[in-house]
């Protein structure tokens, strides 16, 4: 199906206040858009005191910073072990030193979008699950939600504190060649990354503190005490001191830091599976003092992990009886389970149906158009035109299960063609965006690369949706590449989202 | 359903991060006495006269694992000893070994630390992890001199930048009760292998040797405040019953004795107290036992029995606080 895009290209003409925009000395766009400099190489207004700074720099600075900020993430531990050898070398996430800009009007516009996706989801989540009048009434059909692995029979009736299903999502964002936004997809399970764009910003701010606060850049920084303050707001019932947990699968899993981090930043307790136990409906953790109660859980184990009562009987990382402490009211889930059905790779061609359904508005971030395999007439035309467009398989994430048309072989081709043929509910297609660019440090030049974006959204309730201003952007570092995910040679850069007048800036020494 | 009241010293303590943190810390302190067994044995090589006393089958037999030792490598030489005690990954005490399992464990708990405390280990682990290979090949007092620093900041980290609530307790509790292992193993073989070379009671060597033995403790001049001249019982006495010294093994089993109360006084009343009685009675034991009685008695066996009753405490925290059964 196709989507109507609005044109957003009116975020891009701003007028010029500076009599002469800096020009970004030696770069070269290639036709892309850049986030940071116009098709001139010109700066764009929010990017002017950034780009004079890298063309004032002394040859060989960026790269010293580079590896200066490399060099911290590595002391803090921010890295991930090479399994390939026994010698325990360990690697940071790549990044990059040149952050990316975000204007002010360009925000508020994602901003809004973003809350309004956000309450259509919730509103989905909850109808799928009670009375799924979206399908009787025919919008979204039938066969697919039944279809869907991530739709999951056992929280059909569930009745989440507040109604709220998905706490936390991270939403993925690109733009393309006209500097349009779209939504690639939704992260509805257990995003991760936030503290990459902690982190990021901690070392950013120390190594360009003149031109970090002369930009006027919004905080991030209170993103844990946001996220305590919703997940308090989840507690079942009236207690002075409740105690909130981050669950983890345990210090093997890649997301490992980043659960210990926000367990620590919030001041919470950070659990295994092995901790908790459940008795009489209620979930307790083991602690010195003998079993405590347990009232919310930020939980960073997968749905079908999550009880072997009900879900996998094989996980060791869940807890026995979690779900039945839930349903019971005995304690409170973030994200609730069952919410991947909200971003499968199928349904996801739904939402904009689903923001006029249940809200009665008009989409305010678009799509990008979504073919549908499991529909006849879009199948036809996905296997007419594989070598224009991005197929991607519905249940795979992390850039697997991806195949890029005009990058792919005839053989690759061919191979998507009789995967799709097989199992049409498995395959979505997209046209291949010219996914927008953001000058990166390659060795000691600065050349384009690709990038996109991914926000956090905390979903306290209709009225109080909170987003973070910024997010990961993500950076194929690769030359060429569209391929932005970490496990795919992708990076990450600091985002800064300019403030405007009367909003908080944040300060470069704190 | 009854909700366990919130107590004044950390209110929720997870019994498996009770049990990582008490053993990153005894981690950390066994590797840091490696290293300094090995820099002070590295500098007395350079000053005593060739084939006085062999200063490396002590190092060896300090860690109680000789069998094991022999049956890899063969007689014990500077550089195969310096593989094993800070190096090979495969004994499970090496520094490196133990650096990196403390590693593994703060990262288990890094949401209890401080960050400062956990970016400290991170950095200390690299560092000897980096210098693994020049250091096989020509190892240096230096080197061991800077593990020996990284030791101390890490130690100045934890107790500095933590709230001295649970979590630091029952790492100080690791920390010294390792310390005071260390303390006496080091004593014992020392004493062992030093005691029967009587022709040499008085001498320079003599001399030299036991204030090696001193220097291994960072005691040699709190001894030498204290006494000036070095003596046989006099350093028995020191390394067993300072009150004051950090290393000695009263000390440190006064401090893991405090340490213990402040952990059992703040835990709900249902939670056994046994690892606190057991440790309340070795400190009761140790300030009237004097260093004469001890001598008397026969050293070994007096460090014999030391080290069964720390082993003893070790096994009850995990009765009493780590491995509690799941009841409400």
């Amino acid at each position: 199906m196709q989507n109507e895009i609005p044109s957003q290209s009116q975020f891009q003409s701003i007028p010029r206040q500076s009599i002469v925009a800096p020009k970004l000395e030696s770069y070269q766009t290639d036709g892309f858009f850049d986030e940071l400099v116009d098709e001139h190489t010109m700066a764009r207004p929010d990017a002017e005191m950034l780009v004079q700074l890298i063309n004032r720099i002394p040859a060989g600075e960026l790269l010293r910073r580079q590896r200066s900020i490399e060099r911290s993430l590595y002391q803090m531990g921010i890295t991930f072990t090479v399994y390939s050898d026994n010698s325990g070398t360990e690697k940071i996430m790549p990044f990059d030193v040149i952050p990316r800009i975000v204007s002010a009007m360009l925000w508020h516009h994602i901003e809004a979008g973003l809350r309004q996706r956000i309450r259509a989801l919730n509103r989905f989540l909850s109808d799928i699950y009670g009375d799924q009048a979206i399908v009787n009434d025919g919008i979204i059909p039938k066969e697919l939600i039944d279809s869907c692995p991530a739709f999951l029979p056992q929280c059909v009736g569930l009745k989440p504190p507040r109604d709220v299903w998905c706490h936390i999502t991270g939403t993925d964002l690109v733009r393309d060649n006209t500097g349009a936004v779209y939504v690639l997809e939704d992260n509805l399970r257990c995003p991760s990354g936030v503290s990459y764009v902690l982190q990021n910003r901690h070392v950013m701010k120390r190594n360009f503190p003149q031109v970090f606060g002369a930009s006027r850049v919004r905080p991030v920084n209170d993103y844990p005490s946001r996220l305590y303050g919703m997940l308090r707001s989840m507690v079942p019932w009236e207690i002075d001191n409740p105690t909130v947990a981050v669950l983890t699968p345990g210090v093997f899993n890649s997301a490992y830091y980043e659960h210990s981090f926000l367990a620590q930043q919030m001041g919470v307790e950070l659990v295994e599976g092995r901790d908790l136990v459940v008795q009489d409906d209620f979930v307790y953790m083991r602690t010195t003092d003998g079993l405590q109660q347990v009232d919310v859980i930020y939980r960073r184990v997968d749905d079908t992990f999550l009880d072997p009562e009900v879900f996998r009987k094989d996980s060791a990382l869940g807890v026995a009886g979690l779900m039945r402490a839930y349903r019971a009211g005995n304690v409170a889930l973030a994200n609730a389970p069952g919410t991947g059905v909200a971003d499968d790779k199928v349904i996801y061609a739904f939402v904009p149906q689903m923001i006029d359904y249940y809200l009665g508005e008009q989409p305010i971030l678009a799509n990008v158009p979504t073919y549908v395999c499991q529909q006849e007439e879009d199948r036809n035309y996905v296997l007419d035109h594989l070598d224009e467009l991005v197929v991607k398989a519905a249940g795979e994430s992390g850039g697997y299960g991806i195949l890029i048309g005009p990058h792919a072989t005839d053989d690759e081709r061919a191979e998507f063609a009789a995967k799709i043929r097989e199992n049409p509910r498995n395959y979505i297609a997209q046209p291949t965006l010219q996914l927008s660019r953001v000058p990166t440090l390659a060795n000691d030049t600065i050349e384009g690369r690709h990038v996109d974006l991914r926000p956090y959204i905390l979903y306290s309730g209709p009225d109080d949706v909170w987003v973070m201003p910024g997010g990961l952007t993500r950076v194929a570092l690769k030359k060429g590449s569209l391929v932005v995910n970490s496990s795919q040679g992708g990076g990450s850069k600091d985002t800064w989202v300019v403030a405007e007048a009367g909003q908080p800036v944040a300060s470069s020494n704190s | 359903m009854t909700r366990i009241p919130i107590f004044t010293l950390s209110p929720t303590m997870l019994s498996r991060v009770a049990e990582s943190i008490y053993w990153m810390s005894r981690q950390v302190e066994r590797a840091e006495n490696h290293a300094r067994f090995l820099e002070v044995t590295l500098n007395l090589i350079l000053d005593q006269p060739e084939d006085v006393v062999d200063p490396w089958e002590p190092l060896v037999q300090v860690t109680g694992d000789t069998a094991w030792f022999l049956e890899k490598y063969g007689p014990p030489n500077a550089q195969n000893v310096v593989k094993f005690l800070a190096f090979d990954l495969e004994y499970h005490s090496s520094m490196l070994t133990c650096l990196r399992a403390a590693r593994e464990n703060a990262k288990s708990v890094r949401e209890s630390l401080s960050s400062e405390s956990y970016e400290q280990l991170n950095e200390f682990y690299h560092f000897v992890q980096h210098a693994t290979s020049e250091q096989l090949t020509d190892p240096t007092a230096a080197f061991f001199d800077s593990v020996r620093r990284h030791a101390l900041m890490w130690s100045g980290t934890l107790d500095n930048t933590m709230a001295h609530n649970k979590a630091w307790h029952f790492a100080n509790v690791g920390r010294l009760l390792e310390r005071a292992d260390k303390t006496s193993r080091i004593l014992d073989v020392k004493y062992f292998n030093l005691l029967p070379r009587i022709e040499d009671v008085g001498t320079a060597v003599d001399d030299l040797q036991w204030s090696t033995l001193l220097l291994a403790i960072s005691g040699f001049e709190a001894y030498r405040r204290d006494h000036h001249l070095v003596d046989l019982e006099k350093v028995v006495e020191f390394f067993l019953f300072h009150r004051t010294f950090p290393r000695s093994i009263l000390s440190c089993v006064a401090g893991a004795d405090w340490s213990l109360y402040e952990i059992s006084e703040s835990s709900h009343e249902t939670v056994p107290r046994e690892a606190r009685q057991k440790i309340a009675a070795l400190k009761h034991r140790l300030s009237r036992t004097n260093v004469k009685e001890v001598l008397a008695g026969g050293m070994h066996q007096f460090i014999d029995l030391l080290q069964g009753e720390l082993n003893e405490i070790g096994n009850l925290l995990n009765h009493d606080y780590f491995n509690q059964p799941s009841s409400t």
